[in-house]
């Protein structure tokens, strides 16, 4: 398994059994998509970035159909909040707290995410 | 309002009733108490049918009465009206008129294909072919009429018919497939239609007209010049002044020729007899009951016969005015007034006046031709003047008929009858323009198109359902109605001949407006716009980017967000439909657009259900070669992928990780296969039948077709799938009718269909145009497409989108084959742009190595393939490993009506 160059100017990180952990750099994501990255521990995690640049993470499970594809649905916002519709029966899921807009009783898991330059890690 | 009528034949509990023989629709345990009268009911057609709703209105059914019905037919009541458009596609099943357990709930005893054969009036009781007897309180006739055949030698050879019910068309289309020519006795209205369905059957037409002029009692000596050349200019020859004098038949007994008065003759395969109708009234003659010199029970103003216990309604009756109506107006009228007579004291309207006489305005429902007359077209009126318009080029002749004192008293409409929705239900009052500029053709004085406002509150808008303005306001303003459906629904105008649609139209939105409703009818939380709209403001405003007019013409709160996932892919679809014309880059993947799509879009491929893809590559019209189809077979093999011919003759491959989509279309473009956009609201399959190359009653190249229609429109982005066929000939093995356009092999050429659906929702499409060439029919699908794209709702197939869209079929074939709006040049334009920019998308993406990036499992683990999408055997190929899932299954959330949150 080959892990993510480590050059580039900004980095998105996870924050993972209270440790950050990188996940990607922030040019691989793209605006209102997201991408899938494997933690660890081998679970798996949606990764976004909203409009104004700013990183999210979820769970890539989507519990409504248990196949792991929530990081390919499609970002939005509702009343100022982001968040992502499944891309399979597009319930859609809060991407801060990871709860689903469409159904009280579901949620997935959400973590909490910082970008970091590459030159200030280690500082 | 009088007071309620008291029928001189009180509904009284009869003697007991012969048990009836079990039958296809009724619902024997419901019948009515043995106390309840019996109705019973002779004939169940568009009269008799009406007649049964207004009992039902008037709750004289069930325990107020038991009903009988006996039908000569083999089906329930259907939209004679609409017979024709049997042709266009309309199936039997979607004329009929009655709803869905209609019989069953209310309790009434239908018996189909048993007709009645005799009545005893003074035992009380009707006998039917079955040998049931029935015995009644209440006796109602509703025979409707027989096509008069004119006693011509030979007139009962094989290939003579008559057009009058669903089993008449289907007789005349079997017998029609093979044969060239075709002659139809009688040129009014009827004898118009029929011609225009044997054209429409591929058929060489002849009128024989015995009257000198067509639709004789319509229209006068000009509209009748005017309408002949319109008619003529469709193909059809027609011959005035003669009658058919000897039907000639080779020794099988089938015809061969028709001898004509003025000693000529005609070869012909088959003769349709449209001669006027008589009315039904042999079992009323039979049984005593009075009926007029030439024909017609005769009944007094509450329909009742000279037998007070029976009744005649429509067709077969002659009304207390001394005439027999042929028009389903004032068949309704009679249904309404004698179920009032019969169900007095009930509840339930109850009408002062019965029937006294009605109006007989006509609109011919002939593609293509145009003709209406109304009230007193003939100007018999004392001191009445005509005011005419007729143009000889353009085949448009128009007269107002004008009493002494100013109001309009009819009028002919041939050519141009746009204004009959208003016109007519001005007819008796004073127009309020002077009546040339209402002839006056749009742009040369005519007032910039009078609106139903002008109409009078009691004005009669819909003549079928006798429909007045006041209601369709009330239906709006009272019952709350807010589109023309419902108001349709709520008052049933509109729902007969449909030639008022368009002025009710009008008036509901006119009406809506007056009212202050406003519907949200935005695309979603985002827009307030819906996509139509969205597409002209992106059209005309030139801006090429979602966020530009999420932030320009979003709702405030919306404005600076992240949009959502209805509006982006909606969005993204009009700017890549747009994308020639704004010169932005139409490639699904590039910039901002990749942010908008669909997973489908966004990775070429269709997601399923455990998170793989499925392949599609194109095969236009299902035409592959061995060698292409070794490719598949090879490259499905090679990647274990699971295979399945699809419906649209192309081959699906499933089981696909994200991962490797990239390295299958390598070796698939490799091949010369292109993207199948499966996973785009575009242009899907264009299938076709082997045609004329290969099946022996082909008569066009339906396979050349099919693959030049798909070449020209692959990869066009519209609002919802696009899918398509082309059938060799009217066999239709392509089922090209259940296609959004669908194409249909003629001997000269193509008919055009549109607006057809299969799935859950299934419609089939509509006649647009017939006997194109190559070229036209191109041309003309190249506008319809684009006015689609153009105008239709997000998620609305073209079916749903002809269905709304105000004027419907009318106006869509005015807007692309008549160029009323003068949109044609640039919606042509637009799809030449579109065929122009054409690039295969996965050639494309293959190409670009910052394309390719974004088709891994993990971004930080580009190599890993993703554990979770596993596969099982099954039937010697893959099937999706669910158990690495196992999760419940929910219920997937609509999308529809988002305004709201
Ligand atoms: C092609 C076509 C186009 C038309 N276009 C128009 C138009 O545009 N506008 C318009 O106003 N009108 C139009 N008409 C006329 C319209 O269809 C009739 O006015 C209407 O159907 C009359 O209804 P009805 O119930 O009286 O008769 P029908 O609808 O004919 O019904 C009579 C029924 O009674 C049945 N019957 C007869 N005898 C018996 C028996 N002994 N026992 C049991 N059943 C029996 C018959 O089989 C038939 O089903 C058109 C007619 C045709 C054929
Ligand atoms: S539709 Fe096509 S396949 Fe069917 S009979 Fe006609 S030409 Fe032959
Ligand atoms: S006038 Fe025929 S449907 Fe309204």
């Amino acid at each position: 398994m080959t892990m993510a160059p480590e050059r580039t100017a900004v980095r998105v990180e996870l924050l993972v059994d209270q440790r950050w952990f990188a996940v990607c750099e922030l040019t691989d994501l793209t605006p209102g998509r997201g991408v899938a990255a494997l933690l660890p521990d081998g679970a798996q995690v949606a990764v976004f970035l909203d409009r104004s640049g700013r990183a999210y993470a979820i769970a890539n499970r989507d519990p409504f159909t248990g196949a792991y594809v929530l990081s390919r649905g499609l970002l939005g916002s509702a009343a100022g909040r982001p968040f992502v519709a499944s891309p399979l029966l597009k319930q859609r899921f809060d991407l801060e707290t990871g709860r689903c807009l469409d159904d009280e009783g579901v949620a997935v898991q959400a973590y909490v995410t910082r970008t970091r330059d590459a030159a200030a890690r280690g500082a | 309002m009088s007071a309620p009528i008291t029928p001189s034949a009180p509904i009284t509990p009869s003697a007991p009733i012969t048990p009836s023989a079990p039958t296809t629709m009724t619902s024997a345990p419901k019948a009515a108490p043995p106390a309840a009268p019996t109705i019973v009911l002779i004939g169940h057609g568009m009269v008799g049918q009406r007649f049964l709703e207004a009992l039902v209105r008037r709750n004289v059914t069930e325990a107020a009465a038991r009903i009988v019905v006996f039908c000569e037919e083999p089906r329930p009541a259907y939209d004679r009206v609409q017979l024709t458009s049997y042709f266009s596609g309309r199936t039997p099943a979607e004329l009929s008129l009655v709803e869905d357990g209609f019989m069953a709930r209310h309790g009434i005893e239908l018996h189909l294909g048993d007709p009645a054969e005799s009545i005893d009036r003074a035992a009380r009781t009707v006998t039917a072919r079955s040998g049931l007897t029935v015995a009644y309180d209440t006796l109602v006739l509703a025979t409707g009429s027989y096509p008069f055949v004119p006693p011509v030698p030979g007139k009962d050879s094989d290939g003579c018919f008559v057009y009058r019910t669903v089993e008449d068309l289907l007789a005349i289309e079997a017998y029609a497939e093979h044969r060239t020519t075709g002659v139809v006795v009688g040129g009014g209205l009827l004898g118009l239609e029929a011609a225009g369905a044997l054209k429409g059957l591929g058929l060489t037409t002849h009128i024989v007209e015995f009257n000198p002029r067509l639709m004789a009692i319509q229209v006068d000596e000009g509209g009748g010049a005017a309408l002949r050349r319109t008619v003529e200019d469709m193909g059809l020859i027609v011959h005035t002044g003669v009658g058919g004098k000897e039907i000639t038949a080779d020794d099988a007994g089938a015809v061969t020729a028709m001898a004509l008065s003025d000693g000529s003759s005609i070869d012909t395969d088959l003769v349709i007899f449209s001669a006027g109708v008589r009315p039904r009234d042999q079992l009323a003659r039979d049984c005593g009951l009075e009926v007029g010199e030439r024909g017609g029970i005769a009944v007094d103003e509450r329909c009742r016969t000279s037998d007070p216990a029976v009744y005649a309604i429509g067709e077969c009756a002659l009304a207390a005015d001394g005439r027999v109506y042929g028009l389903v107006a004032p068949g309704y009228e009679m249904a309404e007034v004698a179920a009032d007579a019969i169900g007095a004291g009930e509840p339930g309207p109850v009408r002062g006046t019965g029937f006294g006489g009605a109006d007989t305005s006509t609109k011919l429902k002939l593609l293509g031709v145009d003709v209406a007359s109304f009230g007193d077209a003939h100007g018999t009126a004392d001191g009445c003047l005509d005011v005419v318009y007729s143009d000889s080029r353009t085949g448009v002749y128009k007269k107002l008929v004008v009493g002494a004192d100013g109001a309009l008293l009819g009028g002919v409409l041939v050519g141009d009858a746009e204004a009959y929705g208003m016109l007519r239900p001005l007819t008796g009052s004073v127009p309020p323009v002077a009546p040339e500029q209402l002839v006056l053709p749009a742009g040369l004085g005519a007032p910039a198109a009078l609106g139903p406002s002008a109409l009078p509150d009691e004005a009669v808008v819909c003549n079928c359902h006798n429909v007045t303005k006041g209601a369709i306001r009330s239906a709006v303003a009272d019952h709350r109605c807010t589109t023309v459906p419902e108001v349709r629904k709520c008052t049933k105008a509109g729902t007969g001949c449909g030639s008022c649609v368009k002025a009710l139209t009008a008036l509901v939105n006119d009406e809506l407006e007056a009212g202050g409703v406003s519907v949200d009818k935005g695309l979603c939380g985002c827009f307030a716009y819906t996509r139509a709209e969205l597409y002209e403001i992106v059209r005309t405003l030139r801006i090429t980017t979602y966020a530009q007019l999420l932030d320009s013409h979003g709702r405030a709160e919306a404005r600076q967000g992240d949009g959502c996932e209805v509006c982006k892919p909606a969005v993204g679809s009009i700017i890549a439909s747009l994308a020639p014309t704004l010169g932005a880059s139409g490639y699904v993947l590039d910039g901002e657009q990749a942010a908008l799509q669909d997973t489908n879009d966004h990775f070429l491929a269709n997601l399923q259900r455990n998170g793989s893809y499925s392949i599609v590559p194109r095969i236009p019209g299902g035409e592959i070669t061995p060698e292409k189809l070794i490719v598949i077979g090879e490259v499905a093999r090679d990647f274990g992928l699971y295979t399945k011919i699809t419906g649209g003759q192309r081959i699906d491959l499933f089981g696909a990780r994200v991962d490797q989509l990239p390295p299958i279309w390598a070796r698939l473009v490799d091949a010369g296969f292109e993207s199948g956009h499966a996973y785009g609201k575009a242009l899907r399959t264009v299938k076709s039948c082997v045609g004329q190359t290969w099946c022996r009653y082909g008569v066009q190249d339906s396979v050349r077709m099919a693959i030049d229609l798909e070449l020209r429109y692959r990869g066009l982005r519209s609002p919802h799938k696009l899918k398509s066929a082309v059938s060799g000939c009217a066999r239709e093995c392509a089922e090209a009718r259940g296609k959004d356009f669908g194409v249909i092999a003629t001997s000269t050429g193509w008919n055009l269909y549109v607006g057809g659906n299969g799935g859950a929702d299934p419609r089939h499409a509509d006649l647009l145009a017939q006997d194109l060439d190559d070229e036209k029919l191109i041309r003309l699908i190249d506008r319809f497409l684009m006015f689609y794209i153009r105008t239709a709702d997000r998620l609305e197939r073209t079916s749903a989108w002809l269905e709304r869209i105000e004027g419907g079929l009318d106006h869509v074939r005015d807007v692309v084959v008549d160029d009323s709006l003068g949109l044609c040049a640039e919606l042509e334009a637009m799809m030449a742009g579109h065929v122009t920019g054409y690039r295969d998308e996965w050639a494309e993406t293959l190409g670009d190595p910052e394309r390719l990036r974004r088709f891994v499992s993990f971004v930080n683990a580009p190599d890993a393939p993703d554990p979770t999408v596993k596969f099982v055997p099954e039937r010697d190929q893959v099937k999706p490993d669910l158990t690495i899932l196992s999760g419940p299954t929910l219920p997937v959330r609509t999308l529809e009506g988002t305004a709201g949150r």
